[in-house]
C-alpha cells in the first residue's frame, strides 16, 4: 500500500461523490499531467509533466499504486450501484500515463465498475484505441477548430484531436462531446459553425455537454506563480450559454448544460 | 393558500409567546378544595384533568376549521406546577431573556407569589426528584456528565397510535368496563391498583368528551349571532363534529382531524409530556376517511388541504412549555417536537405512499412553519418520486422534512422484540426516536456526555471544573502503556456513570408511576386498559428507557488522536498532551498541529471509524437490556438536541484539538469541518455504527443551495439517501444554505428574522439560536457542487 503523498505525483486528487463527470454519483481521479495548456486551464496544477516518471519505471510501484487506486475507487461502491455511477479517469490527461491508466481500467472492468475516460484526445491513436474500448463512456473535448487559434489557446495542433474523433467514431466507441464556452475563445461564430459541420459531416457523435468557463481557478495560478492567460475572461452570462445551446440543438445535437 | 388560510397563519405568526397562568391556578385550586384522603393517586390526577377541562377557557378564532387551545388563546402557554414551579425569578428570566423568551405579565407574577408558589413549593416532582438522588447522581449532573429530562417535564416521548380512527371514547369506556369486570380480587392481589386506574381512565374519557361538548355549546351561540350565512354554517357543523368526537368514533376526514385535535390539547393540559403529542402516521391514519369522503363526494382535494391547513396552524399555536437552567440549555427552543410521519409501508408491508402523502407534503412547503415538524419515511418499498417531492421541499431551505429509513426502523422494532404488524405501524417522533406508535412507552431520560467522562479519565476521575472525584480512579493515564490501557480506563468510566444515571431514573420512574400517573394519555396507550395499568407504570405494550449519547464525532476523534499521536506515531507523550489541555492549548500550537494530523470520524477511514466503533459498542453494552422500573428495559440511541453545546460549554480542553467551552459535533455528524472527503464519506463512516441496536441516530448534512437546484442535483440526492439507507442508517437530514447567508443573518437579523436552519432534529429560526449555536451550525462542513 502507498501514502496519499506517494499517490499525488500520478493522480493529484480524488473527488467523491463527483456528479459532473459522466452518469451517477462517480469518483473521478484527476491524473497529474497534461500536453495541453489551455488558456482557460481551470486545473493548472495538473499540467506539469513528469513528477511520477521513477515510479513508472518499475512495475511493482505501478502495482501498488493501481491497488491503493482501486481501493479508493471500491470505497463507494454502493453509491454507484444505485445512482448507476462508477469511476471517471480525468486530468490533466489520463491517456498521458497509459502505464497507469490500462491497469486501472482493467481492475474496473474486472469488478464491473462503470468507467469514463475524460480526454483531451490530444494521445497517439495506438493509446486512445485501447482506452476508448476498454472504457465504458468516452468524454471527449472539442474546443476550437482553427489550427492556428487552436494551436494559440492550447499550445499544440488541433489534426490530431480530430483525426482521433473520427477514427473512434468509425469503431462506434460509446462516446460524449464536451464544448468548453470560454467567451471569445471558443464561442465565436465560425468556431461553433466548423465544430457543428465537422461533427455532422465527420463523426455520428450528436451528444454535446457545454461547460460554462468559471474562473474558480484564477486563485490557483497565483499560487503556483503561474501566468493565467484568461484573466481577461468572464464567465459567459445565461444568455449567451442559452445561445450556443440553440445552435447546437438546431442542428440536431442533444445538449446538456455542465456534465 | 387560501384567504382563510393564510390569514390564520399571518395571526399565529405575529402573535408573541405569553406565559398563561390559567392551569397554575386551576391545578392548584382543585388540590386546594378538592382532593380527598380517601380518593387514589390516579384517580385525584383523572379529577384534576376534568376540573381543569370544565373550567379553562374556551377560545374559537375567527374563521377556525378546528377548534381547541391549551391556553386561554394562542401561544399562551401553560405551566405545571405540581411537576415544576417556577420561582419569580424564572418568570423573570422567561419574560426578559432575548432569546425564546415568554411576556410574563404583572398579574401572573402577582397569581404567582400569592398563590401558586406558596402552594406548591416543597411538592413538586422536581423537588421530589432532587431529595431522592444520591450524592453520586448530584455530583455527576452538576458536573455535566448527563441531563435528566424528568425533571421539569413528565414522561412521554409518545405518537399515537390508530387507535383513535376506529374508536371513540365510549367504545374505549366499554373496554375499561369489560376490564373492570374482569377484575378478579382472589387470584389477582393488585386488583384493587387495577381499578383504580381503569377509574381514572373512564373519569378522564369523560372530562374530554366534556370539553368537546363545551366547544359544541360555544360554536352553536357564535352560530346564533353570526351574519354571514356560511360561516353560520361551518360553525353549526363544527358544533355537530365536537357533539360527536371524541366520543364517537370519527366518519370523515374533518371528524378524524378534530378527534385528533381535542385528543392533543388534552394530553398536553394533562401533564407536559416531554414531545408534546404527536399525530404519527398521520397520512396512514387519514387516508381512509379521505378516500371515503371524496368518492362519496363530500371532500376535495382542496378542502382537505385547507382543513389539513387548518390542522398545521393547531400545532404552531402550542410553543413548548417553557423551560429552565440546564433543561433550557438542552432543548433551548419553542418547538415541541410533534414529529409528523409521512410515507412508509402499510401494516401488511406495502407502498405506505398515497395520494394525501403528496397532499401533505404540498402542506408543508406551502405552510413553511415550525412547527410542527414533519419528516418521511422512506422504505425501498416507496417510489423514487416521493423522495424527489421531499427533497425539492428540503431544496427550499428550511430544513423540513427530514427522512427516515423505515426499513431500519422496522428492524430496530423487531430486534427489541416488537411483533412485525407493531414494527411497520412505528414511526419516529422527537428528533430521530424510533417507537412503535400508540403502543409503546418509550422515555428519554437524559443526554449522557461521552466526551466529558474522557476528560474525567485523563483525570484519573477528577472533574477539574468542580473539582470533585466524581469517577473512580482508574489509573493515572502517564501510567498507560497502551492505548487499550486508556481505553479500558475510559470503558470503566462510561459504565460507572450509566450505572449512576440508571439508578437515578429507575427512582425517578416510580415517583411518576406513583405521584403522576396521566388517565387520558393511558386510555389512548395501548394496552393500558387490558392491563388495568397507568402509562407511567408500564401499561403500555412496550416500556424503554432511553440514554441518548451526544458527542460521537468528539469523542471519536479525541480518542483517535490520542491512539494515533501518543501511542502509534509517539508523536506527543502522554505527558505534552495532558500539559496543552490543562492550559487549553495556550502556545501550544505544535501540539495542536500534531493532533489535528490524526484520523477522524467522518472520511470513511477505518481506524478513526474503528474507534467510533469501539466506542459504540462500549455505550450500547453498559446500557442496553438493564431493566427499568417499568417491565421494560434500558436502550440507547444518538441525538443531541442543543446539549452538545451545553455539554461543550462544561467540558475542557479535549485531545482533538477543540478548546474548551466549544459545542461538539452533532448528533452522529462529524465534528464541524473534520470530513473533508465528501458527503459519501461522511455516510459510510456514519453507517458503521450499527444503527438498529439504536433507537435512533441523528446524522445532518450542510449542502450549498446550489446543490439541489438542479434535476441532476436532487437525482444524486437521492441515490445518496437510498445508499445510505441500504447500508441501514436510520436517519439524514439538509441544512441547505449558504454560510454567507447565515453570516450576514448574524449581522442584521433583523433582515432574516424568516431564514429556517435544520438544528438538530428540528429546525428554529436561526436569529433566534443562542451565538454559540449559530457559530456551531456555520462551521459545519458544506458540501459544494464542484
Amino acid at each position: 500500500m502507498l501514502s496519499m503523498a506517494d499517490i499525488r505525483s500520478h493522480v493529484f486528487k480524488i473527488q467523491r461523490y463527483s456528479l459532473h463527470d459522466g452518469p451517477g454519483i462517480r469518483t473521478t481521479l484527476f491524473f497529474q499531467g497534461c500536453p495541453l495548456a489551455c488558456a482557460w486551464c481551470h486545473n493548472p496544477e495538473s499540467q506539469a509533466m513528469g513528477l511520477g516518471a521513477s515510479a513508472r519505471e518499475t512495475v511493482p510501484a505501478i502495482e501498488a499504486l493501481v491497488e491503493t487506486l482501486v481501493r479508493e475507487i471500491e470505497k463507494d461502491l454502493i453509491f454507484y450501484d444505485d445512482s448507476n455511477g462508477g469511476v471517471t479517469f480525468s486530468g490533466g490527461e489520463p491517456l498521458s500515463c497509459p502505464e497507469l491508466l490500462f491497469p486501472l481500467l482493467d481492475a474496473c472492468r474486472e469488478r464491473q465498475i462503470h468507467t469514463c475516460l475524460d480526454t483531451s484526445g490530444f494521445a497517439p491513436f495506438k493509446i486512445l484505441k485501447p482506452a476508448a474500448t476498454k472504457a465504458d463512456l468516452v468524454l471527449f473535448d472539442i474546443k476550437i477548430l482553427a489550427p492556428l487559434d487552436h494551436q494559440a489557446a492550447t499550445g499544440k495542433p488541433v489534426g490530431l484531436v480530430l483525426e482521433n474523433l473520427k477514427q473512434l467514431s468509425r469503431l462506434g466507441v460509446d462516446l460524449k462531446l464536451r464544448f468548453p464556452l470560454v467567451p471569445t475563445m471558443t464561442d465565436t461564430r465560425e468556431n461553433i459553425t466548423g465544430i457543428i459541420e465537422f461533427l455532422t459531416r465527420e463523426t455520428l457523435y450528436r451528444d454535446i455537454h457545454i461547460l460554462p468557463f468559471h474562473n474558480t481557478g484564477a486563485g490557483k495560478y497565483e499560487r503556483l506563480n503561474m501566468k493565467n492567460k484568461a484573466t481577461h475572461i468572464r464567465p459567459p452570462t445565461k444568455e449567451q450559454v442559452e445561445a450556443v445551446r440553440q445552435r447546437f440543438e438546431a442542428s440536431g445535437f442533444k445538449t446538456k448544460i455542465g456534465g | 393558500m387560501n384567504q382563510r388560510v393564510a390569514q390564520l397563519r399571518t395571526k399565529s405568526l405575529a402573535k408573541k409567546v405569553t406565559l398563561s397562568h390559567e392551569r397554575a391556578e386551576l391545578v392548584t385550586q382543585f388540590y386546594k378544595t378538592r382532593v380527598s384522603p380517601d380518593q387514589s393517586v390516579p384517580v385525584q390526577r383523572a379529577l384534576c384533568l376534568a376540573h381543569l377541562l370544565t373550567h379553562k377557557q374556551i377560545f374559537i378564532d375567527d374563521n377556525e376549521l378546528i377548534v381547541g387551545e391549551r391556553g386561554p388563546f394562542p401561544k399562551a402557554v401553560p405551566t405545571y406546577p405540581e411537576v415544576c414551579l417556577h420561582s419569580l425569578e424564572d418568570l423573570e428570566i422567561l419574560d426578559s431573556r432575548p432569546r425564546v423568551a415568554y411576556g410574563v405579565s404583572l398579574e401572573t407574577k402577582q397569581v404567582y407569589a400569592q398563590t401558586i408558589i406558596p402552594f406548591w413549593k416543597g411538592k413538586t416532582i422536581r423537588e421530589k426528584i432532587f431529595s431522592a438522588m444520591e450524592t453520586s447522581w448530584k455530583d455527576a449532573f452538576s458536573a455535566g456528565i448527563f441531563t435528566e429530562f424528568q425533571e421539569q417535564r413528565s414522561p412521554g416521548h409518545t405518537a399515537g397510535g390508530d387507535l383513535i380512527y376506529t374508536n371513540g371514547f365510549g367504545d374505549l369506556k366499554a373496554r375499561i368496563q369489560a376490564a373492570v369486570d374482569r377484575l378478579d380480587f382472589f387470584e389477582d392481589p393488585r386488583a384493587l391498583d387495577r381499578q383504580e386506574v381503569l377509574n381514572s381512565l373512564d373519569i378522564a374519557a369523560d372530562a374530554l368528551i366534556a370539553f368537546a361538548n363545551r366547544h359544541a355549546d360555544a360554536l352553536e351561540e357564535l352560530a346564533e349571532n353570526e351574519a354571514v350565512p356560511k360561516r353560520k354554517q361551518e360553525l353549526k357543523d363544527l358544533a355537530k363534529i365536537c357533539r360527536k368526537v371524541p366520543e364517537h368514533r370519527p366518519d370523515t376526514f374533518h371528524e378524524a382531524l378534530q378527534y385528533y385535535w381535542f385528543l392533543h390539547v388534552g394530553v398536553i393540559t394533562e401533564l407536559n409530556p416531554w414531545d408534546a403529542y404527536n399525530p404519527g402516521r398521520l397520512d396512514q391514519n387519514l387516508y381512509p376517511f379521505y378516500k371515503q369522503d371524496i368518492a362519496a363526494g363530500r371532500l376535495t382535494r382542496e378542502k382537505a388541504r385547507e382543513l389539513l391547513c387548518c390542522f398545521w396552524i393547531k400545532f404552531h399555536n402550542h410553543p413548548a412549555p417553557p423551560k429552565v437552567g440546564v433543561t433550557a440549555k438542552e432543548s433551548n427552543t419553542y418547538v415541541d417536537f410533534c414529529l409528523i410521519n409521512l410515507g412508509g409501508v402499510t401494516e401488511d408491508n406495502k407502498d405506505g405512499v398515497n395520494d394525501l402523502t403528496y397532499l401533505i407534503l404540498d402542506v408543508i412547503e406551502e405552510m413553511r412553519l415550525l412547527q410542527p415538524s414533519t419528516m418521511v419515511q422512506v422504505s425501498k418499498k416507496n417510489p423514487d418520486r416521493f423522495v424527489r417531492r421531499a427533497l425539492k421541499i428540503i431544496a427550499t431551505g428550511f430544513g423540513q422534512p427530514s427522512v427516515f429509513n423505515t426499513d431500519a426502523i422496522v428492524q430496530e422494532m423487531l430486534l427489541q422484540g416488537k411483533s412485525v404488524e407493531d414494527a411497520r405501524k412505528a414511526g419516529a417522533s422527537g428528533c430521530v426516536e424510533a417507537g412503535a406508535f400508540g403502543r409503546e412507552a418509550y422515555i428519554l431520560t437524559g443526554y449522557f456526555n461521552l466526551p466529558k467522562i474522557l476528560e474525567i479519565t485523563l483525570n484519573n476521575g477528577w472533574d477539574p471544573r468542580t473539582q470533585k472525584q466524581i469517577g473512580p480512579r482508574t489509573g493515572d493515564p502517564l501510567g498507560f502503556d497502551t492505548y487499550d490501557r486508556l481505553f479500558e480506563a475510559y470503558v470503566c468510566q462510561v459504565a460507572h456513570f450509566v450505572a449512576i444515571k440508571m439508578r437515578g431514573s429507575n427512582i425517578i420512574e416510580q415517583i411518576n408511576a406513583r405521584y403522576m400517573p396521566v388517565p387520558l394519555l393511558s386510555l389512548v396507550t395501548e394496552d393500558c386498559i387490558q392491563k388495568g395499568k397507568d402509562y407511567n407504570q408500564g401499561g403500555a405494550r412496550y416500556n424503554t428507557s432511553y440514554i441518548q449519547g451526544v458527542g460521537m464525532g468528539t469523542i471519536t476523534d479525541c480518542l483517535s488522536a490520542i491512539k494515533y499521536t501518543v501511542y502509534e506515531q509517539k508523536s506527543l507523550s502522554m505527558e505534552t498532551l495532558l500539559a496543552a489541555l490543562a492550559t487549553n492549548f495556550e502556545q501550544e500550537d505544535r501540539v495542536l498541529h500534531t493532533l489535528v494530523a490524526a484520523p477522524k470520524y467522518g472520511n470513511d477511514d477505518d481506524d478513526a471509524d474503528g474507534v467510533l466503533q469501539d466506542v459504540f459498542s462500549a455505550y450500547h453494552k453498559a446500557v442496553t437490556g438493564k431493566p427499568n422500573a417499568r417491565g421494560g428495559v434500558y436502550r440507547i440511541n444518538l441525538l443531541p438536541t442543543t446539549c452538545h453545546v451545553y455539554f461543550g460549554e462544561i467540558t475542557g480542553a479535549l485531545p482533538d484539538g477543540r478548546k474548551s467551552g466549544i459545542p461538539f459535533s452533532e448528533g452522529i455528524s462529524p465534528v464541524q469541518g473534520a470530513d473533508h472527503c465528501g458527503p459519501t464519506a461522511v455516510l459510510k463512516s456514519a453507517a458503521k455504527i450499527d444503527h438498529l441496536k439504536t433507537g435512533g441516530t441523528l446524522l445532518n448534512q450542510k449542502f450549498l443551495p446550489q446543490f439541489l437546484e438542479t434535476d441532476q442535483g436532487i437525482t444524486a440526492l437521492v441515490h445518496l439517501i437510498r445508499s445510505y439507507f441500504k447500508m441501514d442508517g436510520h436517519h439524514i437530514q439538509f441544512n441547505v444554505v449558504d454560510g454567507k447567508t447565515l453570516r450576514k443573518a448574524q449581522e442584521n437579523p433583523e433582515q432574516y428574522r424568516d431564514l429556517i436552519v435544520r438544528v438538530a432534529g428540528y429546525s428554529d429560526y436561526f436569529v433566534d439560536l443562542t451565538s454559540a449555536l449559530q457559530e456551531e451550525i456555520i462551521l459545519r462542513t458544506a458540501h459544494d457542487p464542484f
